[in-house]
């Protein structure tokens, strides 16, 4: 027992850093199971597809076909307004924007205690992921890289006190941050925002985009609706809910954006 | 020390951290993750020794806290004072008993997350809890005391199996031979 007190001191009292390359080194012990466990999964995957009835299989193909094309369309719209708005902020002498970059990643691994909210992706430093970078899913933002090992890294959701997140408000251009979960209800998806001004005009239905202030996320990506806003601190300031618009606990893929 | 049942039990630790992280069953279910350490820890307290409790919360604590924010080693200390607790008062707690190792289970899962959070919030960090916490700790105990019983069949088959035994003395015995014929 004096041992594992022992052994515990000297864990407590390392720098950060070498706190962390511990954790690292220990949870690579656990990256042949993770390996394993993608397998099997896509093993099962590719077993029940072999079993997938040919009329289903057409209905789906033709669905991908007519959203291909309506996407197709979108993206030549997209790509005219691209190359507009480079050729405005040229005329105006602004930085020109580069396009995202998204690699796609797979949740191997949840977050063991329940008062966090991360999990493990199979991306790591040997793809070029570092801490800091943004993750997203098809419906919007879900938070950013933590800490990095080489085959795997850690993905804080927003909501989670590590996770801060500027946004703004886009029907009223008000800013805010989103600091940590909403602690008086039951549904997780639920955030506080935070830091808005004291005669805030927020309503029930509003949607929240990233602000691009703060360095980490770029602007304009989706974050959640308004819920409800109150007034606290005695009047001086506003908070507000926001349901998030992913769902984290059932993500099971997501995409990490390099700038 | 047992090695063999120490060994069992430290690949059963293992898994039990890797099957928390990994299997999403129980959390889209209930909400929560299962969470083997605590009976495992129930398990040793009562059928090994003080060493076995002792690597097995120390090991078991850090691959726990590896696979989460968690600071490195702030798991271990609760395993190991309910670990020794058990070990200390073993004699006087029902132990052969099914209903009586789901309750000293469901205790010893209901306080390792309690005493963990406690150690994560004095070591200063914020910590993402609501009232939907309270619904997790509720699952991760009762499951925990679910998971007892079981540990124990489990385990005591797979050292019942894995067990070199004694050889048995033959069954011949010359003394009650019976011996044919006129001597």
């Amino acid at each position: 027992m004096a041992v594992v007190i022992a052994l515990l001191a000297v864990l407590f009292s390392l720098p950060e850093r070498t706190l962390t390359r511990i954790k690292t080194g220990v949870g690579n012990v656990f990256l042949p199971l993770f390996g394993l466990s993608a397998a099997g999964r896509t093993l099962l995957e590719r077993g029940a597809n072999a079993f997938l009835p040919k009329r289903v299989l057409l209905e789906e193909l033709a669905r991908a076909r007519t959203s291909n094309q309506q996407l197709r369309v979108r993206a030549a719209h997209g790509d005219e307004m691209a190359r507009e708005n480079d050729r405005l902020r040229q005329l105006l002498g602004w930085q020109k924007q580069s396009p995202w970059k998204l690699k796609p990643a797979r949740v191997v691994a949840r977050d063991t205690a329940h008062w966090w909210r991360t999990v493990r992706i199979d991306l790591g430093a040997r793809d070029g992921v570092r801490s800091g970078l943004p993750v997203l899913v098809a419906d919007g933002l879900v938070g950013k890289t933590g800490a990095v090992s080489h085959a795997t890294a850690e993905v804080v959701f927003i909501g989670d006190p590590n996770c801060r997140v500027a946004v703004l408000v886009r029907e009223t251009g008000e800013m805010g941050v989103i600091s940590a979960m909403s602690s008086s209800v039951l549904d997780h998806r639920l955030v506080d925002l935070t830091h808005l001004p004291r005669n805030s005009s927020l309503k029930a239905g509003q949607t929240v985009y990233t602000s691009g202030l703060g360095g980490v996320f770029p602007a304009g990506l989706p974050v959640g609706t308004v819920v409800d806003s109150r007034s606290v601190g005695y009047g001086l300031y506003t908070e507000a809910r926001v349901r998030l618009v992913a769902d984290t606990s059932r993500v099971r893929e997501v995409m990490v954006l390099f700038p | 020390m047992n090695r063999l049942l120490t060994t069992i039990l430290l690949i059963a630790g293992f898994l039990g951290v890797f099957l928390q992280a990994t299997w999403v069953v129980p959390r889209q279910l209930l909400g929560a993750p299962l969470n083997f350490l605590p009976p495992l820890i129930v398990f040793a307290a009562f059928r090994t020794d003080v060493a076995t409790v002792s690597l097995l919360a120390t090991l078991g604590g850090l691959l726990t806290d590896a696979l989460s924010a968690n600071a490195l080693g702030v798991t271990v200390l609760p395993l190991l004072w309910i670990g020794l607790a058990l070990h200390r008062w073993r004699e006087l707690i029902l132990q052969e008993l099914g209903y009586a190792r789901f309750v000293v289970g469901m205790f010893a899962s209901a306080a390792a997350p309690l005493l963990t959070l406690l150690i994560v919030l004095t070591l200063g960090e914020g910590v993402a809890i609501g009232w939907d916490s309270l619904w997790k700790w509720l699952v991760v105990a009762v499951t925990g005391g679910g998971l007892t019983p079981l540990c124990f069949f489990l385990l005591d088959a797979a050292h019942e199996r894995l067990a070199a035994h004694p050889s048995k003395p033959p069954s011949f015995r010359p003394d009650r031979e019976i011996k044919r014929g006129r001597n």
